[in-house]
């Protein structure tokens, strides 16, 4: 049954599903993890850096991308799909900036983006966007703000969240991880994203690229040496933790 | 779009390019381009001479209207005080116009010059603002909405609207006021007067003006000088509309006919 139903966009199947646009969000489960954490004053995102070939400059592969100044977002998927969605949001940023002389809110952005990937899944000739973007920024007010858009054009407010490849497996870990201590100071929440990404990536710091945005601070990707600081003190807190839990020996 | 329909031309591609106010499925048809084939049925009452624009047909110019941001300590406001004649050529058609429309309950809008155009555009605003807040969900800006109606009328530039208005309001950063004109210019700024009479408007009203002034203070001079424009230009005449923006939006003041003020004033002045 699926066969007839799945090649038109526009098309429903009888038990209601678009088949495309389910798809869609196959080819992002595919991309690198990508995790987003919102803490009280900055917003942190995390990607999972895949191995690049010996010849390839590495830092033309950027998964995070700034959208204005107080916003950014990094997407789990298809490449080239997200590049054109970062375009059209980019140039989205500076209209709005023109037209109500302000600057957009995190909000404001998300919904731009979801209604263009929603567009494309009713309009005949296209197919859907094959990502998912995780949109952090700081709101004129001050508000640290995280969203999240799927390719079926829907989006939601998180506090932290993860897509991509085990997408699941790190959204459990930071349901059990992000608390209001864990995000209360700035290098903690840091520390949170670099462990959750660790759930996931096979060989450590080497491949996680971090990114922050602080109140009225531009978009800061962190560098390789600051991120193997994290790490070290991550895996000191964890060899901490494990002497705590062994049997104390009396005398 | 009434005056776009009547423009409306056998484009049918390049309009999606002009297409300024993208907000999703809804979009503002321009059919008529920029500047491009005045071949239309208006083009018949204008001819562009060495002097400018002849307009065939009798715009509304002749009017006072003016406002002007004020602070008392730390409190801020905005005064729009209008008059309230419509004249075509010099016959007086009426004196009890509505200069000042309410856009929403913190955003005024004054006339000047063509009626209807004012009229129209100023409610087709008031649409798009109602549209902004309940998409944002935050009150619009009056920056913003100055520059939404700036933007709408330009696309009509040198189509034959006449328009000058005041955009009054209070938003997060304060009081606002912005004058927009069917030239396309749209200028902030702290006082303003637009029609026949801002001249006589702007002497009072710039004498006048202090540092710091009370909320009366401040309507009285605004009251002032709209009289003194009615009083000598023709065109202007009616009552004076006044109002007073303030944080919790805008109040109307008063309502007064020129003519009762003129006996007030007169009677104060062989008082003291």
């Amino acid at each position: 049954m699926a066969a007839r139903y799945d090649r038109a966009i526009t098309v429903f199947s009888p038990d209601g599903h678009l088949f495309q646009v389910e798809y869609a969000q196959e080819a992002v489960k595919k991309g690198s993890t990508v995790v987003g954490i919102r803490g009280n004053d900055i917003v942190v995102l995390g990607v999972e850096r895949k191995s690049v070939a010996k010849l390839q400059e590495d830092r033309t592969i950027r998964k995070i991308n700034s959208l204005d100044e107080h916003v950014c977002m990094a997407f789990a998927g298809l490449t080239a799909d997200a590049r054109i969605v970062i375009n059209r949001a980019r140039v989205e940023c500076q209209s709005h900036r023109l037209t109500v002389e302000d600057p957009v809110t995190v909000e404001y952005i998300t919904r731009y983006i979801a209604r263009l990937k929603q567009r494309y899944t009713q309009s005949n000739g296209r197919r859907p966007f094959g990502i998912a973007a995780l949109i952090v920024g700081f709101d004129d007010d001050g508000t640290p703000r995280l969203y999240q858009t799927e390719p079926s054009g829907t989006y939601h407010a998180w506090k932290a969240n993860a897509i991509g490849h085990s997408a699941k497996a790190v959204r459990e870990f930071l349901e059990k991880n992000y608390t209001d201590e864990a995000i209360a100071v700035d290098k903690e929440a840091i520390k949170l994203a670099i462990k959750a990404l660790l759930e996931v990536v096979q060989s450590g710091g080497k491949n996680i690229e971090l990114a922050v945005i602080k109140r009225n601070e531009p978009l800061r990707i962190l560098e390789a040496k600051e991120i193997e600081t994290f790490v070290a003190e991550i895996e000191k807190e964890r060899e901490e933790e494990i002497e705590k839990k062994k049997p104390k020996k009396s005398g | 779009m009434a005056l776009a329909s009547v423009l409306r031309s056998d484009y049918t591609d390049s309009v999606n390019k002009l297409s300024r106010f993208d907000n999703g499925p809804e979009k503002i048809e321009v059919r008529a381009a920029l500047g491009e084939d005045l071949g239309f049925a208006v083009n018949a009452s204008f001819k562009l001479s060495d002097e400018g624009i002849k307009k065939k047909m009798e715009f509304h110019h002749g009017t006072t209207t003016l406002a002007f941001k004020f602070k008392h300590g730390d409190e801020h406001g905005v005064i729009v005080a209008v008059d309230s004649r419509a004249t075509a050529g010099s016959y007086i058609a009426s004196q009890t116009v509505k200069k000042v429309i309410e856009i929403n309950p913190y955003l005024l809008g004054t006339m000047a010059g063509g009626a209807a155009d004012c009229s129209f555009w100023e409610r087709n605003l008031a649409r798009h603002c109602r549209i902004y807040e309940l998409r944002n969900k935050e009150r619009i800006s009056v920056a913003a909405a100055s520059k939404l109606l700036a933007n709408m009328v330009y696309q009509y530039k040198g189509m034959g609207l006449s328009m000058g208005t005041m955009v009054c309001g209070w938003d997060k950063r304060g009081p606002g006021l912005y004058y927009v004109d069917s030239d396309g210019s749209r200028v902030c700024g702290d006082r303003f007067s637009v029609g026949s009479g801002s001249l006589y408007a702007y002497s009072v009203l710039d004498s006048g003006l202090k540092d710091d002034m009370t909320v009366e203070e401040a309507c009285e001079l605004g009251r002032r000088a709209i009289y003194q424009a009615t009083y000598r230009d023709a065109y202007s005449g009616g009552q004076v509309n006044l109002y007073h923006v303030h944080s919790k939006g805008w109040t109307r003041i008063s309502q007064e006919d020129v003519l009762m003020l003129h006996q007030q004033y007169k009677e104060k002045a062989e008082q003291g």
